[in-house]
């Protein structure tokens, strides 16, 4: 069904067209371990985004000639399923797939001691099933986890969460209508407990002290879906030690 | 990018340890550009041309304009295309075939700054609404890859731009007739981009190929003539601290300032 393009996308009271708060998240759904033949696996739901990761690896190399002999080769495919949007999307991956490809690889290899398993790579294959704005975010947020579930010794998980300006005002985790009606987005990747930002993207328009506020907002929106990530890893081990106890 | 030279692991200690110091190999400062020559028209054929060199990197960039399609979301705007090749002639690491992700990358920052800033006024680009409109075709083109390929080819693509000539034409029937004279392509808005390498935890501006390798991540900022920031895009496997990325908007507007005062003139 086509949505409708509205006029406003918030109202004077500060209520956002999903009737979400400015600096409400879309509510989130995380589940690890969700397939069986890959090494780590966990899906999403944040709004109407869905999204399974996969990890494969620590493996061989193929082709073998890309090995590196000091650490692993990290590899990332973010692809999103023809029938995720509105009009159906070829499966050939487009310029923004190989783009986000990279920078979601960029902002995963500073959380992977890759330096532990030279001579092979870790493959990570991320698939939107449904896309609904903030897919590089939540395909991320979602990786990192999936990482974690293979067992691949990490710094820390990396978390990610947009932040914009729509119609004047500052807001958080933006849908799909926001980010195409707004004047900017800000999408942002977190490793929480060293401060360090992994991912950073923009394009709208902003002032300095604007983008100063956007980025304060993504930070917090980070932090706050850190604490869903972690719970949804907690619960994948709690299930595996009372099936052990069994 | 990942396809540089390698670099000896005494040099990279090198460059590392002065930047610490607040110095360069190079003998520039940690916010300096490295020398910039820009020519423009330098294409014939092409409707703009513009060739920059900053430092040894050197990039061309050529425009055409056809008449084309709308989309279906904008029936009443011009199309801009931006595409970037690294000709294998530029540097011994890149190879014929395809673009690969970072000539992706490249082309889709420049196009980001571009389309963001508004630079061009795409409405006046519309022909018959919802059915033809004029599509503009920016292609970068590296000769020869000495690091900072993005600020370089943001600048180019801008002086092209500024440098394109459409020929005037009138419609007859639903068809284009082209008449004598040209005029110039309406640009509104002059994006520059500056990239910033972190090494050591210290970060630099315009870093070069050498420096590009020793790198741990850049951080690219585009900015508006009001010096609004337009895109960013962060690359390399490093990350940034929260303050880094303030001190960065701050440096940034300082320099594409200064930049754009080279790109444009009067």
């Amino acid at each position: 069904m086509p949505q409708k393009k509205p006029e406003k996308l918030i109202e004077e009271n500060d209520v956002r067209i999903d009737g979400r708060k400015l600096d409400e998240l879309r509510p989130v759904k995380i589940e690890v371990g969700v397939l069986a033949n890959a090494d780590g696996s966990a899906y999403i739901e944040q709004g109407k985004n869905k999204i399974l990761a996969a990890v494969y690896g620590p493996k061989e190399v193929h082709p073998r000639h890309l090995a590196l002999p000091d650490r692993a080769v990290l590899r990332c495919r973010y692809h999103m399923a023809p029938f995720s949007v509105e009009e159906r999307k070829s499966p050939a991956p487009s310029r923004r797939e190989i783009e986000l490809s990279k920078v979601i690889r960029e902002a995963l290899e500073p959380s992977v001691f890759v330096e532990y398993y030279p001579r092979t790579s870790i493959d990570i294959f991320i698939e939107v099933l449904q896309a609904d704005g903030g897919t590089r975010c939540a395909g991320l947020t979602v990786a990192s986890l999936a990482l974690a579930d293979g067992g691949i010794p990490m710094r820390d998980l990396v978390v990610a969460c947009a932040a914009g300006k729509v119609d004047g005002r500052f807001v958080l985790d933006l849908s799909d209508l926001e980010d195409k009606g707004g004047e900017a987005d800000v999408p942002l990747a977190l490793m929480p407990n060293l401060n360090a930002i992994t991912l950073l993207q923009m394009d709208g328009s902003l002032m300095i002290d604007e983008f100063e506020k956007v980025v304060n907002l993504a930070l917090d929106g980070c932090r706050r879906l850190y604490t869903f990530q972690k719970e949804a890893l907690k619960l994948k081990y709690i299930a595996v030690k009372e099936a052990v106890e069994e | 990018m990942n396809s540089s030279p390698m670099v000896a692991r005494v040099k990279r200690k090198r460059i590392a340890e002065l930047i610490s110091n607040g110095k360069r190999l190079d003998g520039r400062g940690l916010t300096d550009y490295r020398e910039i020559q820009l020519e423009v028209g330098i294409i014939e054929r092409a409707e703009g041309s513009a060739r920059i060199r900053l430092g040894k990197t050197e990039v061309m960039v050529g425009t055409k304009i056809e008449a084309g399609e709308p989309f279906p979301d904008v029936p009443n705007e011009g199309v801009l295309t931006v595409n970037a090749e690294l000709v294998p002639l530029a540097s011994p690491t890149f190879e014929p075939g395809p673009p690969d992700e970072n000539s992706i990358e490249l082309a889709r920052i420049v196009d980001r700054g571009i389309r963001e800033s508004k630079a061009i006024d795409l409405e006046k680009l519309c022909i018959k609404p919802g059915k033809k409109v004029f599509v503009v075709f920016v292609d970068v083109y590296v000769l020869n890859h000495d690091g900072n390929l993005i600020d370089a080819s943001t600048m180019a693509a801008l002086a092209a731009l500024l440098n394109t000539k459409m020929f005037n034409y009138e419609v007859e029937e639903g068809e284009i007739k082209v008449k004598p004279g040209y005029t110039p392509l309406p640009i509104r808005n002059y994006p520059i981009a500056v990239t910033f390498a972190k090494i050591n935890d210290k970060i630099i501006v315009d870093p070069w190929l050498e420096e590009e390798e020793v790198m741990e991540t850049r951080l690219t900022m585009t900015m508006d003539k009001d010096g609004k920031i337009c895109a960013i895009q962060k690359g390399g496997y490093g990350y940034f601290t929260v303050q880094q990325i303030l001190e960065a908007t701050k440096i940034a507007h300082e320099k594409t300032e200064e930049l754009r005062k080279l790109v444009v003139k009067g």
